[in-house]
């Protein structure tokens, strides 16, 4: 039995682990250089609790059964979880009746601990809101996660569990034989496989048509943010949302799991096919920073060291499209809109063990190794183990970011577990990420990556090959 | 385990902390110098263009000469020279400095630090401007690195933003080396680097400075294709009717520095317009055994001084650290109208004082008022050069001690 699954975010990344507990062999097909360079390099980072959800829906509950999965699940593939909690924040009179439909939805979602307070306990606790904030709902179970670090484990666990990994292969076409999948085309050839599936996130709809069929109908939704530096971080200890319009759950103040704050996201749609599209707008900016100093109006917006926009795939139902098909052996894990990140989980798991499972008649591994092990932090290690840390390895004892204290030890292993690019090395490591943003390290990780990759420095580029940072040499 | 001492602790190997380091163990203090890099000298040996050290030693040198001098002068002086060692901690009840290194992680109980790691670039990031984030943008100092030390272009075709001096400098660094550049684009009417620096690598090589002019937009995907280039108005606006497309596969920004003060910033106050922390005349901050030097202090035009501040606050930390320490009656200095950087912010009876100061618009000519007891005409003065303001000794007269004494400048 072969199964290829289409897309390394945090969804088919998730999946492919799930397929590699059981008697197959399953590929992961990425169409970019690294993992999770698509939708989980953009968005807001939120294991959402689920109280935006319509009580019933398949939302809700692939919501909160994802969220309870969180912890455990970023225990044994070792990325950052951190359970802050939220506050949604009613800044008018006008909104107490919206917060109190939220409690009612949360609760008959199942979402733990929910509670709605008024003014002084909400300014008690996040002491820099606004202070027109009138009441509030705390939602104990959100959560801040980094998905691209998410995707990254689970895709090396999943290697680690016999994953063959593709990454710079797109698939190009799906042959189907008799109604069921029968071989797909990459850009390196074809190849006979059992069941294919389509977790393409934004192409989801392209993959889906390879095989005739017509959903999902997807089309991006562009979120704005605004990162801020360490410096603003303690403003908030939890997510804070608006109350929420009816188109979304409005601007947020987010703070990571590094220690910085995000703002955003903008809810923009647009046209179909502007899969591109994640170029920063002047509107969008601003509306970000309006809805975000509504909310905490300290926000020192000289801290700001990066704008970004993500790509969110929607579809007018607003659904995820989940498990199988009018064709055999096609699955879906498609239109992972907010909440996906939240949702992926479960998603990964119902599938697999769900439709696949039976349809495919898939037999359980008894080798399965769930744990993974990330890239060991010298600053994250108790202060009692550096010392023999770096007498190990002195690369450990050299700082290359100074603003997130990343060593070079760190850079050289991000390396060595595939990184191929100045972004494949600051996603797993965070060097580059912080206050100076690569100012200070850029030219010390291309050096790194060219004497670990033994290619010339030119060739080292910023993400994929197109994305080239260097050109001729000076004049001789 | 800590390890006590040593006298004088510099923490940053730049030109300020090199200076520091050597004044402090000429006069007798045991000094240790922690320098993140492989060798001292910070941003020096990049600075490959001469222009260097006219103040200091009366030549033009280039920017390695000028390190290589404070080089020779510190190893000579028997200060101890850590590289490839960064403080990631200091505590300030010891205080305690931790610092990592290739050879083991290191604890250290100084009685004096001097705080002189510098400034870093100011990212692309923090100006918010639209558009995707394709390759091609570049900080100057991390475009200057792959010139100069690596001998790598970062494109073809480049547009700079912003005319402080690294811009400016960078501008006739890729033209030379066979870069075209487009034009030096700078939001402020004026020009943000020295005046020489304008003439010699601007107008000598005929590229377009575009003065109250800024970038609304970027374009490109996986690499820069063009930026959108609009004039602004008195408010610093752009103007809609006046965006152009001008394409370049490179974007160079010179758009300030930001003095480093992480490790310290939670126990000494900062000057807010500085963004350093407030010195005395002695290169002191408000913690007793923590003194500041260089561009962390404030963002100077000339390594010059900022070699000369390092020197004061070596001399001053070594005679502290010796317990040779005198107190002597403070006045403090307030900002008055046309004043933007200014150092120190509390002179010192009895002691010389070299004030750095820099106007917030352009006066010419000008006149220099500091409290009652200073005065002094110039023939002009520009918020791109920091004008040095010396007093003797014996300045501030008698009596006065602790009344604030507010520094001005206006046309005369």
């Amino acid at each position: 039995m072969r199964i290829a699954v289409i897309g390394a975010g945090v969804v088919g990344a998730l999946i492919a682990r799930e397929l590699t507990r059981y008697e197959t062999d399953v590929l992961l097909f990425e169409k970019e250089d690294d993992v999770g360079w698509g939708v989980t390099k953009a968005n807001s980072g939120i294991v959402h609790g689920g109280f935006h959800e319509i009580p019933g829906s398949q939302r809700a509950a692939l919501c909160v059964e994802g969220n309870a999965a969180y912890e455990a699940l970023c225990e044994v593939l070792d990325v950052p979880f951190a359970r802050i909690g939220a506050w949604t924040v009613a800044l008018r009179e006008e909104d107490r009746p919206a917060l109190a439909s939220l409690l009612e939805q949360g609760e008959a979602n199942g979402v733990p601990g929910l509670d709605l307070v008024g003014r002084a306990t909400l300014r008690r606790h996040e002491p820099s809101l606004s202070e027109t904030a009138v009441a509030g709902l705390w939602a104990p179970s959100v959560g801040i996660t980094e998905p691209w670090a998410l995707a990254t484990a689970a895709v090396e666990n999943a290697c680690e569990n016999g994953l063959d990994l593709h990454l710079a292969e797109p698939v190009t076409a799906i042959r189907t034989r008799g109604e069921r999948v029968d071989a797909i085309v990459t850009s390196r050839g074809k190849l006979p496989v059992d069941a294919v599936v389509n977790a393409a996130g934004l192409f989801a709809d392209r993959v889906a048509a390879m095989v005739g069929l017509c959903e999902p109908v997807q089309f991006p939704r562009r979120g704005e943010y605004v990162l801020l530096d360490k410096a603003a971080g303690s403003l908030v200890r939890s997510v804070i949302f608006p109350t929420p319009s009816d188109a979304s759950k409005g601007i947020l103040v987010v703070p990571t799991v590094d220690g910085g704050l995000l703002l955003g996201p903008t809810a923009q749609n647009l046209e179909r096919g502007a899969v591109d599209a994640t170029g920063t707008t002047a509107a969008g900016i601003r509306e970000v920073i309006d809805g975000a100093t509504r909310l905490v109006p300290g926000l020192d917006l000289s801290l700001a060291i990066k704008t970004f926009a993500g790509l969110r795939p929607e579809t007018v139902a607003e659904t995820f499209i989940v498990g199988s098909t009018a064709v055999a052996g096609f699955y879906q894990a498609a239109a992972m809109r907010s909440p996906g990140l939240t949702a992926a989980p479960a998603v990964a798991k119902r599938l697999v063990e769900g439709a696949m499972k039976r349809e495919l008649g898939l037999r359980q591994r008894t080798t399965f190794q769930p744990v993974r092990r990330g890239i060991r932090k010298l600053l994250d290690l108790p202060e009692a183990q550096r010392d023999a840390q770096i007498a190990e390895d002195p690369a450990y004892g050299r700082l290359v970011c100074h603003c997130n204290r990343v060593t070079e030890a760190e850079i050289v292993e991000a390396i060595h577990r595939g990184a191929r690019s100045l972004d494949g090395v600051k996603f797993r490591t965070r060097a580059g990420f912080g206050r100076c943003q690569g100012g200070f390290c850029t030219d010390k990780v291309l050096q790194i990556l060219t004497r670990e990759l033994r290619v010339p420095m030119a060739r080292v580029p910023l993400r994929g090959e197109d994305a080239w940072l260097l050109g001729e040499e000076v004049r001789p | 385990m800590t390890r006590e001492g040593p006298d004088v602790l510099v923490i940053g190997g730049g030109a300020a902390g090199m200076a520091a380091a050597t004044a402090a163990a000429e006069a007798g203090a045991s000094t240790m110098l922690f320098e993140r890099e492989r060798e001292p000298g910070g941003v020096l040996a990049q600075c490959i263009h001469t222009g260097f050290g006219l103040h200091r030693y009366q030549e033009e040198l280039s920017g390695p000469e000028f390190g290589e001098r404070l080089l020779r002068a510190l190893d000579a002086s028997g200060a101890q020279v850590l590289c490839e060692c960064s403080a990631v901690d200091i505590a300030p009840d010891g205080p305690v400095v931790e610092a990592l290194h290739p050879g083991g992680r290191l604890r250290v109980r100084p009685r004096t630090v001097i705080w002189a790691t510098g400034a870093q670039e100011r990212p692309f990031g923090s100006l918010m401007i639209p558009g995707p984030r394709p390759a091609g943008i570049y900080t100057a100092g991390l475009a200057q690195r792959f010139v100069n030390i690596h001998g790598l272009l970062p494109g073809r075709r480049a547009l700079i933003l912003g005319s402080g001096d690294i811009g400016l400098i960078m501008a006739r660094r890729l033209h030379l080396e066979g870069m075209e550049v487009a034009a030096v684009v700078e939001i402020q009417p004026h020009p943000g680097g020295l005046v020489r620096n304008v003439v010699q690598c601007l107008e000598d090589y005929g590229i377009p400075l575009l003065l109250s002019h800024t970038i609304t937009a970027i374009a490109g995907g996986d690499r820069l294709t063009g930026v959108t280039v609009a004039a602004v108005d008195k408010a610093g606006r752009p103007i809609a009717e006046s965006e152009r497309y001008v394409a370049v596969d490179t974007l160079v920004l010179s758009v300030g520095l930001i003095p480093d003060n992480e490790l310290v910033a939670g126990f000494t106050p900062l000057d807010p317009v500085n963004r350093g922390p407030l010195v005395d005349a002695r290169m002191r901050t408000r913690v007793p055994w923590l003194y500041a030097a260089g561009n962390n202090v404030a963002i100077f035009d000339l390594v010059d001084a900022v070699a000369a501040v390092g020197e004061v606050a070596g001399r001053a930390a070594a005679r502290q650290a010796r317990g040779d320490v005198v107190e002597p009656g403070a006045i403090p200095l307030v900002r008055g109208s046309g004043v933007h950087h200014l150092v120190p912010s509390r002179l010192l009876r009895g002691v010389p004082t070299t004030l750095y100061l820099r106007a917030t618009r352009p006066m010419r000519p000008a006149r220099i008022r500091i409290g009652e007891f200073h005065t002094q005409t110039v023939p002009a003065v520009r918020p791109s050069e920091m004008v040095e303001v010396r007093l003797p000794a014996d300045a501030l007269g008698q009596g006065g001690d602790g009344i604030p004494a507010t520094v001005e400048v206006s046309e005369a």
